[in-house]
């Protein structure tokens, strides 16, 4: 009786893992677009003024900042560095 | 404001290899990193076009996307930046970057591999502007100090151009109509020639006369 009963428990046990096996689970990894993980930076025009400042701008005014790479940009064009 | 490009103008670059010396000066790479290298096409061979090439801060970054740990991430002003505390120094990036600007420091007794560095437009990282951490890190932060790259402002013959990309666009086709040399100058073209052929390279019955 109990040799009969192991005997069934261990057929019910193998076709369940039988049919596991019939079944399928989706194995795509799943695209998604990732998350920068690391510390938030901050903007070149805010924080503290630097100790080699270039161009003049208002710190924490990004057009400020802007015209003045603008028209730093301007020292690489020497056809207007050499007309001034 | 648009984004932050470089610009190499294939007529001008002579190859001196200042702005590579620039970079390295500025930032104190380490040796065996190169964030910036001259590139020439058709070495010896006269019509013979040298570019310089960095990392190209590109809109949709093929690094940022294959990076399993997200240490990339984009300024507002379109400069592709990474943080160097979260880095494994995996190399994916380097192998996804169509233009091999990923570097990695040889670090340690076996030549192990180090977290990536690259050029970071001079914007630093993501530390505080102009600390001592962000230099060791990521060098000099010029944008924060109102400044350009030094590769383009230190270029003898202002080959390489780099800033806002429309002023870049400017000064590059004000340059292109005074010299009077238009779309032949940069692209597929001059880099490998009409029908495949690299420009300046001798045909085949050339060669076998040689």
């Amino acid at each position: 009786m109990k040799t009969r009963t192991i005997a069934s428990a261990l057929f019910v046990a193998a076709a369940a893992a039988l049919a596991a096996g019939c079944s399928e689970t989706p194995q795509d990894a799943a695209l998604t677009a990732g998350k920068y993980q690391g510390k938030p930076d901050t903007h070149p025009w805010d924080g503290e003024a630097q100790v080699f400042a270039g161009a003049e701008f208002k710190r924490g005014d990004k057009g400020s900042w802007e015209a003045a790479l603008k028209s730093r940009s301007q020292a690489q064009n020497e056809y207007v560095r050499i007309q001034q | 404001m648009a984004r932050m490009k470089f610009l190499c103008d294939a007529e001008r670059c002579i190859e001196c290899n200042g702005c590579v010396t620039a970079c390295k000066q500025e930032h104190e790479v380490p040796w065996g990193v190169n964030r910036r290298r001259v590139v020439t096409m058709n070495d010896g061979v006269p019509g013979e076009r040298s570019i310089s090439v960095a990392c190209m801060h590109c809109s949709d970054a093929p690094c940022m996307a294959v990076c399993p740990v997200d240490c990339f991430y984009r300024t507002e002003e379109g400069v592709v930046l990474h943080d160097k505390d979260i880095c494994i120094g995996c190399g994916y990036c380097f192998y996804a970057c169509p233009f091999g600007a990923p570097q990695f420091p040889q670090a340690g007794a076996f030549g192990m591999r180090g977290k990536m560095d690259k050029c970071t437009f001079c914007a630093g990282g993501p530390e505080k502007d102009g600390s001592e951490a962000e230099f060791r890190k990521y060098g000099r932060n010029r944008l924060a100090e109102g400044k350009l790259p030094a590769c383009a402002e230190m270029c003898s013959t202002k080959a390489l151009l780099g800033g806002d990309g429309d002023v870049v666009a400017d000064i590059y086709r004000n340059r292109v109509l005074t010299r009077g040399k238009g779309a032949e100058v940069w692209g597929w073209g001059t880099a490998y020639g009409p029908g495949g052929k690299p420009q300046g390279a001798p045909s085949a019955a050339e060669s076998k006369g040689k």
